[in-house]
């Protein structure tokens, strides 16, 4: 799988283009700016792209910014942001096109080499990948009224893991419960929540969202 | 030639102004029958209560005028001397409370009584200095045109006419008057500019901030920046102690398991691999430990961004309904957005911490040169700026750029806080 990398600082391109190169993907080009990075991602078209937020040359959000434009351009294209913080106007810009095709990590997330690979390829599948706690500040920057609260515990954990784009069986691995148990709890929670149930992990996360972003 | 016909058509335009300052004036005199009118209607009927809000505003929109010609005239802004205007836009309460309170805040405010004050003392000395000019300009335009003119008045009078000291018997006598007017209208508008500079400096004098104010100024100043200097020293101690007890400490343990773990590996493998997984959960408290640190130094969205996206973000996150309101033409300078995302934020954390409000809404406006934040909750209201420490370091952050705060907070709600630093968006 072709990746390209955008990523200024000189140990995390080392470090990450190793992990990714171990892990059976091609790094078929590295840049280190935002300007590069969109030409880049236009161009190759790779099959997914790993891209810093903060770039030069201005160093604020340039390589989201980057990604955004390119994924304008290039519909679709798969775009896994990482950053040292994560916020949810950011992922709520990434999310916004309802393509799929997007990650939005913290950083940190690397340390976990398996969970990370696994990120990358959903992404590249078209899958979407949410930082923990990106979802867990969606799910809980909420007032009391919000139907989320009317959620159990139980379906509360599902209803994260599925927002950070997890499928049925990854979900039951989490939890340790049954794959059957996850599905009997995905249609309380979309009962719960008023949302018509769906197969496609991607339409998941995006009536996920949708839910959010509606006011309460 | 050119720049004669320039500077002929400069002293015209002035004449013009002149001429304007001088109707303002006239306008300021019924103003102040109305004022009258207003107060005595207020001991009688209360209706000066709808009439005094409404005189208000004009007379600051006139004294407003007169300040910015001043203000261009002597190359250094008047300032207006107000006090910043409670908000009512964003909760509307009873009409008759919302015109209750907008009446005391202009009551209450000593500017409006300069103001006011303002009206007869400006007409007085005001008008002398700036319908001078084009009496005389409209005087020596009579004489100019006095031959043809003259055989009307003759018609009209049958006795003919003085102009000046001239007397003006017949239409020859009539021509005489032209060299005299155009020298009268000259002279009107040689002495235009300098009468204009006089005025100016009178209404710098009856408009803009007093000596007194001046005063409490500069200490205001003083004392801003002592607390401006105070604060940053304490966020610099803070920051130290953060990174020393805090990063520096987890750092300096990572390098121990490290070392322990190389030891191990060869010992005890399993040992050294549950060290690693310790060693590791550790690493991402010190990441976790820095993003907060840097969080609170300088938002990174702030950084991006700017102010509006920051407050955007900021209200994202709060656990409590917040809508939020911005628009902005531009970008304020670095120093004063962060001052207002903090104080914003600040604002935003009390409510969370005290008001045991149902939602918030945040505010954020520039107009005329004013960057305005207005923080609003339906909550318990009772926030008092004097026990409430929060309270009084956004008053603190916002000093240092010449901010003001103002809490409207009843027992029972709802509390709005607002803000207002002078800035310049680019």
């Amino acid at each position: 799988m072709r990746v390209v990398l955008a990523e200024d600082q000189f140990l995390m391109r080392a470090g990450l283009t190793r992990l990714l190169e171990a892990h059976g993907f091609t790094v078929v080009e590295v840049v280190d700016n935002g300007p590069g990075t969109l030409r880049a991602l236009t161009t190759i078209k790779p099959d997914v792209a790993v891209v810093d937020v903060r770039l030069p040359p201005s160093f604020t959000d340039e390589g989201l910014r980057a990604a955004l434009e390119a994924r304008r351009r290039v519909p679709g294209l798969p775009v896994l942001v990482l950053s040292q913080y994560v916020e949810q106007l950011y992922a709520r810009e990434l999310l916004a096109d309802q393509s799929g095709g997007v990650g939005y990590l913290l950083k940190d997330r690397v340390f976990n080499e398996e969970q990370f690979v696994e990120a990358v390829r959903r992404v590249a599948a078209g899958g979407t990948a949410l930082d923990p706690e990106v979802v867990g500040k969606l799910l809980g920057g909420r007032g009391g009224d919000s139907p989320v609260s009317r959620l159990s515990e139980k379906e509360l954990g599902v209803l994260e893991l599925m927002a950070e784009g997890r499928s049925n069986s990854a979900i039951a691995q989490r939890l340790y419960i049954s794959e059957k148990a996850v599905g009997k709890y995905t249609t309380s929670i979309f009962a719960k929540l008023g949302l018509h149930p769906s197969d496609d992990d991607n339409r998941r996360v995006r009536a996920v969202l949708a839910f959010l972003n509606s006011p309460s | 030639m050119a720049d004669i016909r320039d500077e002929a058509a400069g002293r015209v335009r002035e004449v013009g102004l002149a001429a304007a300052l001088t109707g303002g004036a006239i306008a300021g005199l019924v103003l102040l029958a109305v004022c009258v009118a207003a107060a005595v209607s207020t001991v009688a009927a209360g209706l000066g209560l709808l009439l005094i809000p409404l005189v208000a505003v004009a007379v600051r929109e006139l004294a407003g005028r007169y300040r910015g010609v001043a203000g261009r005239r002597l190359g250094t802004p008047v300032p207006a001397p107000y006090l910043p205007r409670p908000s009512f836009t964003a909760k509307p309460g009873p009409w008759p409370l919302r015109q209750a309170a907008l009446t005391r805040w202009i009551v209450t405010d000593r500017a409006t009584w300069r103001d006011v004050a303002w009206l007869p003392l400006g007409f007085l000395l005001g008008v002398p200095l700036a319908a001078a000019a084009p009496l005389l300009v409209l005087y020596g335009l009579v004489g100019v045109f006095l031959p043809i003119t003259y055989p009307l008045i003759d018609q009209q009078v049958g006795t003919g006419t003085h102009y000046l000291f001239i007397p003006v018997t017949s239409t020859a006598m009539s021509l005489v008057a032209v060299p005299i007017g155009a020298g009268v209208a000259g002279l009107g508008l040689w002495i235009a500019p300098a009468l204009l500079d006089r005025h100016a400096r009178l209404t710098r004098a009856l408009l803009g901030p007093t000596r007194e104010q001046l005063e409490r100024r500069l200490e205001r100043v003083t004392e801003t920046r002592s607390e401006a200097v105070d604060t940053s020293a304490a966020d610099l101690r803070r920051i130290e102690r953060d990174l020393h007890d805090g990063v520096q400490v987890r750092l300096l343990s990572l390098g121990m398991n490290l070392t322990a773990i190389q030891r191990l590996m060869r010992e005890d493998p399993g040992a050294a691999e549950a060290l690693l997984l310790e060693t590791k959960e550790n690493s991402g408290k010190a990441l976790n430990e820095l993003r907060d640190l840097v969080r609170g130094i300088h938002p990174p969205v702030l950084a991006d961004r700017g102010l509006a996206d920051a407050v955007r973000a900021f209200a994202m996150d709060l656990p409590l309904r917040t809508e939020v309101d911005i628009e902005l033409p531009g970008r304020a300078p670095a120093p004063v957005e962060s001052a207002v995302y903090f104080a914003i934020s600040e604002s935003l954390t009390n409510v969370l911490k005290h008001a045991r409000a149902k939602r918030a809404d945040v505010r954020l406006r520039y107009e005329r040169g004013v960057l305005r934040a207005e923080v609003t909750d339906d909550g318990v209201g009772g926030a008092e700026p004097a026990d409430g420490s929060g309270l009084r370091g956004v008053e603190r952050r916002l000093g240092a750029f010449d901010g003001v705060v103002a809490i409207s907070s009843p027992p029972g709600g709802p509390t709005i806080v607002v803000m207002e630093v002078p800035c310049a968006l680019s």
